[in-house]
């Protein structure tokens, strides 16, 4: 046995050796097709159901949101002329038909924009788009959306005005308001709202060309493995590249780069591909074949801290456990520090980021020092205690998932040096998000990530008004239980108060606030690993929720 | 028999039934409805998304209830909509039981052909060196972590050969050849990993047909040692066999969940572990209750295969009977 043993791990590496020796730089083929490797696959491609990342990136390259967020963190139209603004009368304060303050926004759409089937992409859609998104029944994922807007005015075939309900600063951006063709989707929808989901062309019939207009649009579809796009020659932008893009689907990350090694896909997207252990295993490699980027970007690593929790609930210990972590040293060892260490929920590369937040570098003698002189002393056991209260509390974060697993190890170890008794207790995904974290069930900390857009501001998860309970049937995203009047203050004024030193001032409230109290412990900006053809060219990583292929036109080879 | 046979497959309704109810019931019980993984996933998501998506979707029912409106549209022809590929959950399944049949057939296939001679060779000549060696390769087959053998496969076949696909089934409108490119690396995977067991399983039941006095007969009579072993101790040591083959007929459709996600291979166990994990009730659900169907016709059929094969037993009265009226 352990000779067959010897035999197999030989053959493991000669196979590994071999790959190993096929040290040719990875070259795309050719300007025919591309095949990118991803590692999840959309539940539908209608744009209004189920959002999901793989769906975003599939697209991104065969439609486009009205507004979206360039790689530059900045606002910006892709359908429409220009955003609207107070200066130039295209926002405008009004009172909604309910009595409260509203606003009136209009858009231009750009000249000779057309679907896939060359019909022009006109204000008919944009209300057809309304009503499918207003009607409740329908059950699209950005409801809200569309209930604030209580009505659209066509102005001519490009303009047109919403008049939304509440007066907020982020209206601006429409990014979820997704463009529906009326001229196909009208009489699905017309035969009723409640079952529209499952009748919708894009599901019955997704390959048809009316459908899309992005540069690519969707050619054929194998459910679960492949999403072949082509060409779009009603088109109006730059023409792309590729004639041919094909994503296919390949949920296990070992797989996915045995495929990359083998020359099945191109490249792997570092929207849906890697790990960032992964990519920098895969690097030590292969690296010399592939081009490698990391992108640190919105996905904001941290740890949720249950506040009743009767030692995590006081603000010295949270701040004595911070202080008494090394985040730098944990990118550096485990991440090659390729994710930068976070201190307040709001990324360094945000425009809303205040550089003048409370900072917490690695001071385990401060932390002691914290916890003494709230009174936590140090017990028979090594285990600081106050009250009869041990300083105790468990640590838990979605099983499996190999680099929160070795953070833990990491984070356990510091604490305990400075007296407090961690209990790591993971749990399945499905568990772990589905009951103990969204029911505040964790009896400590909970280690796990948001992804938000730019300049998002935090309500749901900040907002004491957005804390779950048995009352509110476990809605809201507070899993902390974080209640802070100031808080709560800052951004109700920041939903509403748009003066540009006021957005400034409450911005920085905001984040000062969050790095005093910590109602979660801030940890480090993920970041995205793209591996690519040593000859690709042209694809900028954005770090947001917006993908990297809506501006697939701009990817191409170098000659 | 065929009153047997009646029998048999009304209590597989009975079972049938009562596994619907039970892996529904256990489905529910697993923390968080869809709506509650889109909110996980989602800051900006709000109480009043949640609410409204959860009446519109029927969560907010009692399981039971939600149970006894899935099992009438059931009667009624109707299985419901996957909620994962919005579409409804025959569309999903028929092609997915067709991949996987395809590929668990083919697998069966080969590692019965390889491992009934391995089996009988290694039987023939007992603690020998071919013995030990045949031992050696089942039981490293039996041992080795099928994902692990799915990615040495790739690495020291695919990367080099690049002909040969590491994954995927091709385009929809692959050709014959195309498919069966394809088809190679998880074949090979799921042959290497069953080998072990039938080829084990083979060898004991041609030792225990060796012992027998009429083999004993057969050599002192003069026959050949070929003939003895194909033509007598194979026959009855293939018996058995067939029903462990039968048996196997009802994984044919319940899918090899590891193969199938290492290869990126739309079959029905990563269907039904995908549509579990994303709690798409209406798709686990008919999934497993399709594979526990078809185990079930397997049951019956390598019971009847029993009759058929062995005349010493029969099906007499609706129960099974051996030669002596036990």
């Amino acid at each position: 046995m352990r000779s067959f043993s010897a035999a197999l791990a030989a053959l493991a590496l000669a196979a590994t050796a071999f790959s190993a020796s096929v040290t040719t730089p990875a070259i795309a083929a050719s300007s025919e097709r591309l095949v990118i490797g991803i590692s999840q696959y959309p539940s539908t491609l209608h744009p209004s159901f189920d959002s999901m990342l793989a769906k975003s990136y599939v697209a991104g390259m065969a439609r486009r949101p009205i507004t979206t967020y360039g790689a530059d963190w900045e606002l910006t139209c892709l359908l429409c002329l220009a955003l609207p603004t107070y200066a130039d009368g295209t926002a405008v304060d009004e009172v909604a038909e309910d009595g409260n303050p509203g606003l009136a926004v209009s858009y231009e759409l750009k000249d000779g924009m057309v679907w896939g089937d060359g019909t022009p992409i006109t204000t008919k859609d944009v209300a057809f788009t309304w009503q499918v998104g207003h009607e409740r029944e329908t059950g699209i994922d950005a409801y809200e959306l569309f209930r604030r807007i209580d009505r659209v005015v066509l102005h001519d075939d490009r303009r047109f005005t919403l008049h939304i309900n509440k007066r907020t600063c982020d209206f601006q951006g429409i990014g979820d308001f997704n463009l529906l063709p009326a001229h196909i989707e009208g009489p699905i929808f017309a035969q009723g709202a409640s079952d529209y989901k499952v009748r919708t062309a894009y599901q019955t019939d997704p390959t048809n060309p009316a459908l899309w207009f992005g540069p690519y649009r969707v050619a054929q579809v194998v459910t679960g493995q492949r999403i072949l796009l082509e060409r779009n020659p009603n088109w109006w932008g730059p023409a792309p590249y590729f004639d041919e893009i094909v994503v296919r689907t390949i949920e296990n990350t070992a797989a996915l780069t045995a495929n990359l090694l083998s020359g099945d896909i191109d490249m792997i997207a570092g929207e849906l591909g890697l790990a960032i252990d992964q990519a920098l295993a895969f690097e030590t490699r292969h690296g010399d074949r592939f081009q490698m980027i990391y992108n640190p970007g919105l996905i904001y690593e941290h740890l949720d801290v249950n506040l009743d929790h009767p030692a995590l609930g006081e603000r010295a210990v949270r701040q004595a456990l911070i202080q008494a972590i090394d985040r730098q040293a944990i990118s550096d060892q485990l991440f090659g520090g390729k994710q930068p260490v976070a201190n307040s929920n709001v990324n360094a590369l945000d425009s809303v980021y205040h550089d003048g937040v409370p900072t917490y570098s690695f001071d385990p003698q401060a932390a002691q020092t914290l916890l003494d002189e709230a009174g936590w002393r140090t017990g028979p056991d090594g285990v600081r205690a106050k009250d009869g209260q041990r300083l105790s509390f468990s640590l838990m974060t979605t099983a499996g998932n190999k680099s929160r697993e070795q953070v833990q190890q990491v984070l356990q170890a510091q604490w305990n040096a400075i007296g407090a008794d961690v209990a790591i207790k993971n749990e399945p995904p499905r568990v772990f998000f589905g009951q103990t974290v969204s029911q505040r069930g964790f009896d400590g900390l909970a280690l796990f990530a948001w992804l938000s857009a730019p300049e998002s501001i935090p309500r749901t998860t900040l907002h004491s008004d957005q804390i779950p309970t048995a009352e509110n049937s476990f809605t809201g995203q507070n899993y902390t239980g974080y209640a802070n009047a100031q808080m709560d203050r800052v951004i109700d004024d920041l939903e509403t108060d748009c003066a540009p030193e006021s957005q400034t001032q409450n911005w920085q409230a905001l984040q000062s606030l969050y790095a005093r109290d910590l109602p979660a412990i801030p940890l480090y900006f993920r970041a995205n690993s793209y591996i690519l053809p040593k000859n690709m060219r042209g694809l900028t990583p954005t770090g947001h929720q917006y993908p990297s292929t809506l501006w697939v036109e701009e990817w191409r080879l170098a000659e | 028999m065929l009153t047997y046979a009646a029998t048999r497959l009304g209590e597989s309704l009975i079972v049938l039934l009562i596994m619907s109810f039970l892996v529904y019931g256990l489905i529910g019980l697993m923390p968080g409805d869809p709506i509650d993984l889109m909110i996980s996933a989602n800051p900006d998501f709000t109480a009043e998304d949640a609410k409204r998506l959860k009446a519109i979707y029927g969560l907010d029912q009692p399981l039971a209830l939600r149970y006894w409106h899935w099992l009438m549209g059931a009667l009624q022809g109707d299985f419901g909509y996957s909620r994962l590929y919005q579409q409804p959950v025959w569309d999903i399944l028929w092609p997915r039981l067709g991949w996987t049949t395809v590929l668990l057939g083919a697998s069966l296939m080969l590692t019965v052909a390889i491992a009934i001679p391995l089996g009988v060779l290694a039987a023939a000549k007992p603690y020998s060196a071919l013995d030990y060696g045949v031992n050696l390769i089942c039981f490293a087959g039996i041992s080795v972590p099928p994902f692990w053998l799915a990615l040495i496969v790739i690495l020291a076949i695919a990367v080099p050969f690049q002909a040969i696909p590491a994954g995927g089934m091709g385009a929809a409108d692959a050709d014959l050849w195309e498919r069966a490119r394809h088809l190679m690396l998880p074949v090979l995977t799921l042959t290497l990993a069953s080998i072990g067991g039938f080829t084990r399983f083979m060898r004991g039941a041609m030792l225990q047909a060796l012992r027998q006095d009429h083999i004993r007969t057969a050599r002192a009579k003069g026959l050949s040692r070929l003939r003895v072993l194909t033509g007598h101790a194979l026959r009855n040591a293939l018996l058995p066999m067939v029903t462990v083959v039968a048996l196997s007929f009802g994984t044919l459709f319940s899918g090899a969940l590891i193969t199938e996600t290492m290869f990126s291979w739309s079959g029905m166990g990563r269907t039904i572990y995908e549509a579990t994990l994303g709690n798409d009730f209406n798709l686990a659900l008919v999934g497993l209750l399709t594979a526990t169907g078809f185990t079930l016709v397997g049951n019956i059929i390598a019971d009847l295969l029993y009759a058929v094969l062995d005349p010493r037993i029969s099906y007499r009265d609706g129960g099974a009977q051996g030669e002596g009226g036990g």
